[in-house]
């Protein structure tokens, strides 16, 4: 009875350790091969231009109405103490440190992890992948570094202009419909702004789009069984990239505002 | 076998997924120039060995050489280097989605040997007049072609670098006879033009006649029986009798339950 109860959480547990053990080993030597020749130049470029600027549009619409809806609630949340002149303040600060690396984060999480986990995941299941092996193309050096490489450098680009969009629909908020004064409004985003709100959502970006493409090589790269594997691999990507990026926006968050 | 060292040797090769064992000590060994086919049922063991002579698969035990030189364990650059001896068709013929035919059969030139493209690809169209494709297909994606246009361009490929060894991983599954019919002759003329030992695993005994020179048989993860094309039909093995003649009843019995 103890030994019918046990063996499905042993099982488990070890399950657990040895994905974590797989993922672990993967992932360094996929940074490995993000440094090792051959470098191909073309497939970077073609991955940076499918993140960075086909994800532009989902980016930049999720930006602006975060932006409005933050100096909206703001707004009927500081009315309550006069403060609604911290308007500006706050929809900055929300956004370059928090709102503008996460939702970027996310929203490249469903368009490019889902992508590449199912792209790679059919490579898999079709033999595309050993067909690389046998001509002597090193999968990882091939398939996995462009798309770290892309990952990391994109979407800090990504939340860059996140930012602006999602600090001009503040703006317009603010401006047209709470009637704040416009030089006024600007001045104290500029006045307020540090640059470690800004590095820090940076830094944030780069490591969300490190832990995106992660997951969308690694779940591709061994998916197994067809179909349905494929289905399950582009699955687990987005639901693990997304929950990494919330884990690791606290921890990011502590190692620069923790006092 | 001509007296000459063997190009390919294996010895006592096993290999078990978890408590199926598929590789049960087989042995094995192809001569220089030698064109050996292996038939054997689903499941007999047959594209595991020959995963296991390109590394895509890890044995458990036993031993590969090729061209004298061991094999099994080996890592990096110093398997690169082996690999580079062979070509390899896949049985779903595991062309690359992402590029256009010309590009799938210049690859081992342009990302294996650091080739041109301008020059890679004239070798890619000769290669594809080779197997009776004109140079406009080589400007096609692969999911335009037919099965057997892909089976053709995959052959292309497998050659495109004119290795030393080269695989065939049932080469005329899912085609009509006709088209399997001038897949077997291509085979034959592509080996004996380059003078490349082949390796061709598959479960067409047509096809086993027309392209080998040597018939193996696998059954349980162990050849049971080896010997010239022509000694097979008098080979007095029952299990190699039963299957060339594709009968149900014989010492090989399927595991099937009643309706």
């Amino acid at each position: 009875m103890i030994t019918a109860v046990l063996q499905p959480i042993g099982r488990a547990f070890l399950s657990g350790l040895a994905t974590i053990g797989r993922l672990t080993l993967f992932t360094l030597t996929a940074l490995l091969h993000c440094l090792k020749p051959p470098y191909y130049w073309r497939l970077i470029g073609r991955q940076m231009v499918d993140i960075g600027y086909y994800s532009l549009p989902v980016v930049g619409m999720t930006a602006i109405f975060t932006g409005m809806v933050l100096a909206l609630q703001s707004s009927t949340g500081f009315a309550r103490f006069s403060a609604e002149s911290a308007i500006p303040n706050v929809v900055v600060i929300s956004i370059t440190r928090e709102l503008g690396p996460v939702l970027a984060g996310l929203m490249v999480a469903g368009r490019i992890g889902a992508a590449m986990a199912a792209e790679i995941g059919t490579m898999r299941v079709t033999e595309q992948i050993d067909a690389l092996t046998t001509l002597s193309t090193n999968p990882l050096n091939y398939l996995v570094a462009p798309r770290l490489i892309a990952g990391i450098t994109m979407l800090p680009f990504l939340v860059v202009v996140g930012d602006c969009i999602g600090v001009f629909g503040g703006y317009l908020v603010s401006i047209y419909k709470l009637g704040f004064n416009p030089a006024t409004y600007i001045r104290n985003t500029m006045d307020f702004v540090q640059t470690l709100d800004v590095v820090s959502g940076l830094a944030k970006a780069a490591v969300f789009g490190f832990l995106v493409t992660l997951m969308g090589c690694y779940h591709g790269y061994h998916s197994r069984g067809g179909a349905q594997g494929v289905g399950a691999a582009t699955t687990n990507a987005v639901v693990s990239a997304s929950i990494l990026i919330l884990i690791f926006d606290y921890v990011l968050t502590e190692l620069f505002f923790s006092k | 076998m001509n007296g000459r060292a063997p190009k390919i040797e294996i010895r006592g090769l096993t290999k078990a997924f978890g408590p199926k064992r598929v590789l049960n000590g087989l042995d094995l060994e192809v001569g220089v120039g030698e064109s050996l086919v292996v038939i054997g049922g689903s499941g007999s063991g047959k594209s595991v060995t020959l995963k296991c002579v390109l590394g895509l698969i890890h044995p458990d035990g036993g031993s590969i050489k090729v061209d004298g030189e061991e094999v099994v364990g080996r890592r990096g650059a110093e398997r690169e280097r082996v690999l580079r001896k062979f070509g390899m068709l896949f049985q779903g013929a595991a062309l690359f989605d992402s590029l256009r035919v010309w590009e799938n059969v210049a690859f081992g030139l342009i990302q294996g040997r650091g080739a041109e493209r301008a020059q890679a690809k004239d070798v890619a169209l000769h290669k594809l007049g080779a197997v009776g494709l004109g140079p406009e297909v080589g400007e096609l994606w692969p999911a335009e072609l037919s099965g057997g246009m892909q089976k053709r361009v995959a052959l292309a490929r497998a050659i495109a670098t004119e290795p030393e060894i080269i695989f065939f991983d049932e080469p005329t599954t899912g085609l009509d006879p006709i088209m399997a019919d001038v897949i077997n002759q291509l085979v034959r003329k592509c080996v004996n033009d380059l003078g490349a030992t082949a390796l061709s695993i598959t479960h067409d005994m047509a096809s086993a006649r027309k392209i080998g020179d040597r018939i193996a048989m696998i059954y349980e993860g162990r050849i049971i029986w080896s010997g010239r094309v022509d000694e097979i039909d008098r080979s007095a093995n029952d299990y190699v009798d039963q299957f060339i003649h594709g009968r149900a009843e014989g010492p090989i019995k399927m595991p099937i339950r009643p309706l």
